[in-house]
Formats: structure tokens, C-alpha cells, sequence
């Protein structure tokens, strides 16, 4: 007799959520993850794919002139753009390609928001010839047109969503509806550290490798531990990543950096971790935007990678066990980091990331007040090639407007 | 298990009649349409309801009962609102068992002691929380088992002997059997291996035994039951009140279904 156990918590977060249909291959997936954990020859695979598919390790690049600007920050950007594909999704696709592969499975899907998550997925699917198919939301379809056509020609299927918000939430949920149709032969890959357990878990160990590179790396570059770990929190998986193996190390600041959107006051915000409260969503519970009848709110970014309602279970143990700190960072700012970067560093970051930067101005006025100096470890997540075309129209009305002014 | 739900099992088994027990979205179009339908249905021959509460993201749920819901949610329907609506009816079917049916995060909004309170004052008499499975339904079926209010759990095509016992276990009231693999909708042919799923779960049972999703025709109903104790219609019945304009087509168009339904199950009994 199995026993009412609840498994995959986080503290009192994560869990497993879902309709009885899915249950069984969760439980399934759970053991095949920690056979694979266990298995060398599972280990050398994917080291391998990562170091000559992706380009791992990535640098660790001391911005210097960004450094200069902000006066009493030493950053260091570590460069995830860089990876194939242009951001840290693939770190995790690579990864899960390979276990479905040793889980005999023929089919992968997945949902995506800003289309980031769809195309790693799908070159990871064309990489080893499976069949894939890719939930967007129609919303996020528009917004990132380029996107889709790459996982077209990577093969993909792109099956656009039509329901709720017609966003990443609603992508989620109808790639969670054909899972509980196909299970017996799909294998679904979640692109964050969200979903029910194993998915958290398994991610956040997938994308490990960013911390576990920059903890070397910068223990190489300056004989110590950085003050500070930054990066931007959708569902929380590049952040994740980079927080992970700094967790033990209590000097370490882990600071997430969430989506104010127009605000937290107006609503339009994707900042679950900062205003929101515990509820049960796509599996997990964790920090949740919703009413006060425990109906989802959707969430808001001009960046559709950070435009989701919920955030991973794990970063909702770190708030709460206060190991790590959460801001927000709203889209008229990140804009201007989006642009202060490109100047600066020759960098065009994703709108996701220039969140993540945008935090910097705020960290070295604090900084700067407490008479100290600083050296801050920041994951640059994603190119910004995929935001330039909507960036092209955002900044020049807000050029326009600032020279009006 | 709860007095409605057993007197109701109880006199199928007597009559040797399969239970018939739709599904509808409380609030679809509105409270009172609903208010008004169940009692029509129960004349028209259905022996309980599954009465749904809208969510934002029903993701065990395919299209039809995601317009469903969206309709019933822009009416403005709330969780509380759907109980008063069952303390209502309730005056109206005495007997008639209903059967809650909400994903969990309203029921979180609403507090989990208050939501159990709530539900059994207005004469609930189960609940199913599709996102729920056992594993994590501790704290819910704790505050439940002091109240005459039942826990119901689903078991799927591919759920293990090992689930199909923890199931069996830990839930009250009846199991709700997903024929189908998928989400909520009709479908116009049925999954083949039901007969064989449903015996390892009568192998083990101790509680009757209700299959739901994909169930259209009177031909599928009656063919499900020849396995099972009754069968659970949602989507099908919703896909027939959504071709009509009016709320009297609507709830005539309902209730001309039910009966056939009624009547191609009680068909297959006497057969048999």
C-alpha cells in the first residue's frame, strides 16, 4: 500500500498536483531522474552535448565599463546569451532530450512564452530526430513572430493557444492537457522550475551548471565568493540555476529580480514572489497571482519570458526561509538597461535579463549610501535579438518622449 | 459514506439500474439557470449531479467545459456563491446526491475548515478536486472526516494496482473512473481496454464505481455501464445546451437528453 506522502517539497512549498491521469508517469519520470542522476554514462553524455553543442562553459565576462558606470559594483555577466541557441533553455532541454530518450520516448512537447523555451526544445528534439510539438499562446505568437518561425524550421510544430489569456499560463496548461492524452509515449519538457515534482527539481538541476561554472569562475577571477547573485525571475529557472550552489554559502546575497510590469499598484505585474500569495497552479504550490476567489490573475511584462502568474516552488522556500531577497524591476526601466547595456558593453541583453541589470542601479545607489564596494555575479540569461524588432518601436517613443521632455 | 449517496447506490443495486449523474458548470449562463435545470434533470432521470465550479485554469478540462466555465466566470460566479446556490436546490431534490466538483485554489482562496464547513451546511454530499490526488489531499480529507461530506478520487487507464488501492483507500463516497485518456470532452468512440481497467478496479473495490469522460450516446452510456455502477455526462450535455439560443431550449434540449440517456442505460440493464 502506497502512503499519503507528499513528495517534492520545498519547505512547505512544490508538491504534485495534478489529475489522477498524469500521476503514474510522474512517478515513472521520478525514478528514471534519479537512475539517470546515478549513472555516470548519463553524465559524460550530456557533458558532452554541452560542451560541443552548446558551447559550456560559458564566460564569466567582468563588464567593465558597466562596473565604471555603476562607480562601487565589480559585475561580472555570466554570459548564458551566449549558449546555442541564445539563453539558458537549452541547458535544460539537452538534458530532459536525453532522459526521454533513455525513457523510450518518442514525442516531446512543450509550452513557451517568449519562445526561448520552444526553440532550445526543438533543436534539442532535432538534434536526436523526435517528433515535437510547441503550445504558445496567440498573444505571445505576435509578439514573437521570429521565434516561431525558428522552431518551424528546427521541424517543430507550433500549436498556437487560444484559451484564457492566451499566454504562457494558458500555453502551460494545454501542453499539461495533451500530456494527460500521450503520456504513454510524450515526454513533456517544462521550460522552468515550476510544474509538479520532479520537474523543479530536475530543472533547477539541469541549470545548476550556470552556478556551478560561475562559483568556479569567479573563485578563479578573484579569489573569493562574489556579495551578490542576481538574475531575473519568470518561473525562476536561470535564476535557479545561478542561486543553487551559492545557497550554502551565507555571505552570498541572492537577489531575484521579478517583472514590476506598469507597476505593482496598477496589477499588470508578474511578480508573484513580491505580491502574490501561496496557492496551488500547473502542479506546485507556491507564491500565485490570484483573487480573492482563487481565480488566476495573468500576469504582465513587456518581456513574455517573465509574463507568468506563478513562479518555482523552490524560489517560494528561499523567500520564505529569507535566503534570498526579491525585487522588482518595472518595463520602462528594464528598458532603459535593455538599451544602457547594448551602449555600454557592446551586450544586446533579453528583455528578461535587462531586468536583472536594470536592479544594478538600485544595488549601487544602496551600495554607494552604506560606504561600500561591491562584487556582483549576474546571470545574463538570453541574447536580446529575439526583443529587438518590439524594442525597436517600446524605445523609440521613449527617446522620442525623453527629448521632448 | 454519505446517507444520500448510499440509499442512492444502495436502491440502484436493488433496481439493477446504472446511475446516471451529469456534470454541469454552476453558472453557466447563470445561478439561477442552474438553480432551475437540476431539479428538470432529476425528473428527466438523472440520480445525482456533479455540479462544477468555474476556474481560470481547468487543466483537466478539454474545450467544452473550458467555454463553460469562462461563461460562468464572466457572469461573475464565485465558489461561495455556487454554495448557496446548492442550499437552494437543495430544498427542491432532498435526496438527489450532489457531488461538488472545484479545482483547489479556489478552495484555498476560500480557506480550506471554511470551504468544508460551507459545503456540507448546504447539503453537499462530496467533493472531487481534479488537481488533487490523495498524495497531497491530507490536510482536506482530515478537516472532511469530521463532516458527512465524502472525498472523491479518480483513477485513470493508467493508474497502477498500487494507486488503484490507495485510492480505494483514502476516498469516500464512489471512485471516479476517467474512461479516457485526456482531458474532459466527448468522444465518438470509447477507449477499448475500459472493460479490462474496470475489472482490476472491481478486483479491489469497495465502493461503487463511476466512469466519466468522453460518455455521448445513449449506446456509449449503456455500454460503460454494463462495466461500471453509472456513468458521469458533462461535456456532451453542455455541447447540446450550447446549440440552443434560448434558456427554454436550453433546458428542454437538456432534459430531452437526459431521458435518452436514461433510457438506452435502463435498455442495456434489463438486456442483460
Amino acid at each position: 500500500m502506497s502512503e499519503m506522502v507528499s513528495k517534492g517539497r520545498f519547505g512547505r512549498f512544490g508538491g504534485r498536483y495534478v489529475p489522477e491521469t498524469l500521476m503514474p508517469a510522474l512517478e515513472e519520470l521520478e525514478i528514471a531522474y534519479g537512475e539517470a542522476r546515478g549513472d555516470p554514462a548519463y553524465h559524460e553524455e550530456l557533458a558532452y552535448y554541452l560542451r560541443e553543442f552548446v558551447g559550456r562553459p560559458t564566460p564569466l565576462y567582468l563588464a567593465e565599463r558597466l562596473s565604471d558606470d555603476l562607480g562601487v559594483l565589480k559585475v561580472y555577466l555570466k554570459r548564458e546569451d551566449l549558449c546555442h541557441t541564445g539563453a539558458h533553455k537549452i541547458n535544460n532541454t539537452l538534458a530532459q532530450v536525453l532522459l526521454a530518450r533513455r525513457l523510450g520516448k518518442t514525442r516531446i512537447i512543450a509550452e513557451t512564452g517568449a519562445g526561448q523555451h520552444g526553440v532550445a526544445t526543438a533543436t534539442a528534439a532535432a538534434l536526436f530526430g523526435l517528433d515535437c510539438d510547441i503550445y504558445m499562446g496567440e498573444e505571445d505568437i505576435g509578439r514573437q513572430s521570429l521565434n516561431v518561425f525558428r522552431m518551424r524550421l528546427l521541424g517543430a510544430r507550433v500549436i498556437p493557444v487560444t484559451s484564457g489569456s492566451k499566454t504562457l499560463k494558458d500555453a502551460t496548461n494545454e501542453t499539461l492537457r495533451d500530456w494527460t492524452a500521450s503520456v504513454r509515449t510524450t515526454h513533456y519538457i517544462i521550460g522552468s522550475v515550476v510544474g509538479p515534482h520532479p520537474f523543479p527539481e530536475m530543472i533547477r538541476d539541469c541549470q545548476s551548471v550556470i552556478g556551478r561554472e560561475a562559483r568556479e569562475q569567479i573563485l578563479e577571477a578573484e579569489g573569493r565568493l562574489p556579495d551578490a547573485c542576481v538574475a531575473c525571475v519568470g518561473g525562476g529557472s536561470n535564476s535557479i540555476g545561478l542561486f543553487h550552489p551559492f545557497v550554502d554559502d551565507a555571505d552570498v546575497a541572492l537577489i531575484g529580480v521579478e517583472a514590476g510590469g506598469r507597476g505593482l499598484d496598477s496589477e499588470e505585474h508578474g511578480a508573484s514572489l513580491t505580491a502574490g500569495r501561496v496557492g496551488v497552479l500547473h502542479g506546485c504550490e507556491t507564491f500565485l497571482l490570484y483573487d480573492d476567489d482563487g481565480q488566476i490573475i495573468p500576469a504582465h511584462s513587456v518581456s513574455a519570458g517573465l509574463d507568468y502568474p506563478g513562479v518555482g516552488p523552490e524560489h517560494s522556500h528561499l523567500k520564505d526561509s529569507g535566503r534570498a531577497r526579491y525585487v522588482t524591476v518595472e518595463d520602462h526601466d528594464a528598458l532603459k538597461a535593455f538599451q544602457k547595456l547594448s551602449v555600454l558593453e557592446g551586450i544586446i541583453p533579453a528583455f528578461e535579463s535587462a531586468h536583472a541589470i536594470s536592479y544594478l542601479d538600485r544595488m549601487a545607489e544602496e551600495t554607494r549610501e552604506a560606504g561600500e564596494m561591491k562584487t556582483v555575479v549576474l546571470c545574463l540569461s538570453g541574447r536580446g535579438d529575439k526583443d529587438v524588432h518590439q524594442a525597436e518601436g517600446l524605445l523609440t517613443e521613449m527617446l522620442d518622449d525623453e527629448e521632448v521632455r | 459514506m454519505g446517507d444520500r449517496l448510499e440509499t442512492c447506490f444502495d436502491r440502484l443495486r436493488t433496481e439493477g439500474r446504472a446511475g446516471l449523474f451529469p456534470f454541469v458548470t454552476a453558472g453557466d449562463p447563470d445561478l439561477g439557470f442552474t438553480r432551475e435545470l437540476l431539479p428538470l434533470m432529476t425528473e428527466a432521470g438523472a440520480d445525482g449531479f456533479e455540479i462544477g465550479v468555474p476556474f481560470s485554469d481547468p487543466l483537466a478540462d478539454g474545450p467544452t467545459i473550458q467555454r463553460s466555465s469562462m461563461r460562468s466566470l464572466a457572469g461573475g460566479t464565485r465558489l461561495s456563491s455556487v454554495l448557496e446556490m446548492v442550499g437552494e436546490v437543495r430544498a427542491d431534490i432532498p435526496d438527489t446526491p450532489l457531488v461538488l466538483m472545484t479545482y483547489y485554489n479556489p478552495i484555498i482562496a476560500m480557506g480550506l475548515a471554511e470551504f468544508v464547513r460551507g459545503a456540507s451546511r448546504v447539503g453537499a454530499d462530496a467533493v472531487i478536486v481534479p488537481d488533487l490526488p490523495p498524495e497531497e489531499a491530507g490536510t482536506l480529507v482530515g478537516i472532511m472526516n469530521d463532516y458527512p461530506l465524502e472525498p472523491v478520487f479518480m483513477l485513470a487507464p493508467t493508474s497502477t494496482q498500487e494507486r488503484i488501492e490507495l485510492v480505494t483507500d483514502v476516498g469516500g463516497g464512489f471512485i471516479y473512473y476517467v474512461g479516457q485518456m485526456g482531458v474532459t470532452g466527448a468522444r465518438d468512440a470509447l477507449d477499448s481496454d475500459l472493460g479490462a481497467t474496470l475489472g482490476k478496479i472491481n478486483r479491489v473495490k469497495n465502493r461503487p464505481v463511476l466512469v466519466g469522460f468522453g460518455i455521448k450516446t445513449p449506446e456509449q452510456a449503456a455500454e460503460v455501464a454494463g462495466h461500471a455502477d453509472g456513468v458521469i455526462v458533462g461535456s456532451a450535455l453542455i455541447d447540446v445546451m450550447e446549440a440552443q439560443a434560448s434558456r427554454e431550449d436550453k433546458m428542454r434540449a437538456a432534459c430531452d437528453y437526459i431521458a435518452s440517456l436514461r433510457e438506452g442505460l435502463d435498455r442495456s440493464k434489463t438486456v442483460s
